[in-house]
């Protein structure tokens, strides 16, 4: 159970593959357009269930409960040793 | 007409309301509308924009000289050769690019307004500097990106763009891909009354008017005199027209203005399955080319970014050859800075050897760097989704299935875009062939496209156009 008032993310589908524009391209017009917000939870609910939150502006959104506590998890990436030789090649070329 | 087709119908009364601007009274002509009335009509007195600007920590940042990038140019170019080059240090603005230049206008004037808050859509930089902005103007701030692909696997640059703006306070709405972000974007304005806060109004083009007066100010009281040559990083456009007018405003004398993009030609900008293979979100030819051909397919009616009108040269340059850079920059100047910011050092390593040593070519923004839009973690994204990375000649890279480093500096090479093939798509995009042109419409074109009327009647001869005197 998440609490009332928790952070959470929420999804929700905007526009179906149907109602999508005409103008885009094959690959994109058989997905369906998908929207993420974050906000505050207003009633008590479980993980997928359909919710509403409040966002930061106040607004009341509504969809799929997907997260809660939303953290970040980009990073700096796998190491690249290709950057070693470029240290390589301007610092000789360089001295 | 479904939901989507409903609110598309709208746009211009919804736009309206949302920036205050009636862009009709601006219409002449068959094709034309007066540019420079409706940047004077809708702008601030330059020195007012200074003092928005100072006031609110943006702009004054310190133009650097690369000596040691320069050595190396040197080293690569024919004798005599390599221009010293010089860095406008635009990470150092508050949130981190000269996007704050634009944003800051553009918060102050919602606020002078009255408007109850502002809204951008944006996936670059901009989110952040209005974040920022929004946050010292205590004004509500809604941020709407392209950030995901169908499978829900976010840009990590643009990830970081998210956090960067929620940190300032605002409310970020993601999306998956599609230009139909369009469409959430007229919900939102509609729903909140927000000021939105385009990248391409009369004020986010002022904003940036001071950075190209300050280029020319900061060379006169370093170097004591203009540079010969100024090249911007180019997507939408306005970065290149705001410094370029700016740089008008503050010199008579000629400067170059050169756009440099990454070339990601073959990747569509609104396909699912290309969006995560390429590493630049923006700074690329994917924005550049069209918006140069239809600047107002923008988020406004009219756009006030038109780069054609300022462009002497265009250029592109590889993915492998920004990231090369990029750790280039970092390695022999100490100045460690984010990837797309460094398009134009790119190409501005290759312009250099064109020119002679006692020339300098300013290169006029850097960005921040961090977490997910570090060249590192671009480049491990990349291999994570099958871009083959490896050395060798960067004119032999595929966007979406390569990118390749510069085994050494000498194969950094920026490439030229033919502007007359631009000019000629502009007149095909923009004019159709049932109309016959008036004098007023061939004035309107030889400003659009930077060239004498004359070059106006060969470009129409060539596109098989008629016109009337």
């Amino acid at each position: 159970m998440i609490k009332k008032n928790s952070w959470v993310l929420i999804g929700r589908v905007v526009l179906s593959p149907e109602e999508r524009s005409n103008n885009i391209p094959e690959d994109t017009k058989k997905t369906p357009l998908k929207m993420w917000i974050k906000g505050s939870l207003l009633e008590d609910a479980t993980l997928q269930e359909t919710v509403k939150i409040k966002t930061k502006t106040g607004r009341i959104e509504s969809g799929t409960l997907l997260e809660v506590n939303p953290t970040y998890h980009h990073t700096y990436g796998s190491f690249i040793p290709e950057l070693m030789t470029i240290n390589e090649l301007v610092k000789t070329k360089y001295e | 007409m479904n939901k989507y087709e409903t609110i598309m119908a709208r746009k211009n009364e919804i736009m309206k309301k949302a920036i205050g601007i009636d862009y009709s009274m601006y219409e002449y002509g068959q094709i034309g509308f007066r540019y420079e009335d409706m940047m004077r009509d809708h702008g601030y007195p330059i020195h007012i924009v200074r003092w928005i600007q100072r006031d609110h920590g943006v702009g004054g940042t310190p133009l650097k000289e690369l000596k040691n990038i320069t050595s190396l140019v040197r080293q690569t170019a024919n004798p005599g050769k390599g221009a010293r080059i010089f860095i406008k240090d635009e990470a150092l603005n508050d949130s981190g690019s000269f996007k704050a230049r634009r944003a800051a206008i553009s918060c102050y004037h919602a606020k002078r307004l009255g408007y109850p808050g502002v809204i951008a859509a944006t996936s670059g930089n901009y989110g952040a500097a209005v974040a920022s902005q929004a946050a010292k103007l205590n004004l509500p701030c809604i941020i709407v990106q392209e950030c995901y692909d169908s499978q829900g696997i976010g840009q990590p640059e643009i990830i970081e763009k998210a956090r960067a703006c929620e940190a300032y306070g605002a409310e970020v709405i993601q999306l998956s891909v599609g230009p139909e972000l369009f469409y959430v974007f007229l919900q939102l304005l509609e729903e909140t009354g927000y000021f939105n806060a385009s990248l391409y109004t009369p004020y986010g083009i002022l904003g940036i008017e001071t950075l190209g007066m300050e280029v020319i100010e900061d060379c006169m009281k370093q170097i004591g005199k203009v540079p010969d040559m100024v090249v911007c990083t180019n997507a939408g456009g306005g970065n290149l027209t705001g410094t370029a007018r700016g740089i008008a405003r503050a010199t008579e004398d000629k400067v170059t203005i050169v756009g440099a993009s990454v070339n990601l030609f073959g990747l569509h900008m609104a396909s699912d399955r290309d969006f995560n293979r390429k590493s630049f979100t923006t700074g690329h030819t994917g924005f550049g080319m069209p918006f140069m051909i239809q600047p107002d397919r923008s988020d406004v009616p009219r756009s006030a970014a038109r780069a054609l009108r300022y462009i002497d040269r265009y250029v592109t340059i590889t993915q492998g050859e920004v990231f090369f850079m990029t750790e280039t920059l970092a390695l022999l100047e100490g100045i460690e800075r984010g990837p797309a910011g460094n398009t134009a050092l790119a190409c501005a390593f290759s312009l250099a050897k064109e020119l002679n040593q006692d020339q300098v070519i300013v290169v006029q923004e850097t960005e921040y760097t961090g977490a997910g839009k570090h060249h590192q973690a671009q480049l491990s994204f990349a291999r994570e989704h099958g871009i083959d990375i490896h050395f060798g000649d960067p004119k032999d890279e595929i966007p979406g299935k390569s990118i390749i480093l510069p085994k050494d500096p000498r194969f950094i090479r920026a490439k030229e875009v033919d502007l007359h093939r631009i000019r000629l798509s502009y007149i095909g995009a923009n004019v159709s062939k049932d109309k016959i042109l008036g004098l007023d419409d061939i004035q309107y074109l030889s400003q659009e496209l930077g060239v004498l009327q004359a070059d106006v009647y060969d470009l129409l001869r060539e596109k098989e156009l008629r016109w009337t005197l």
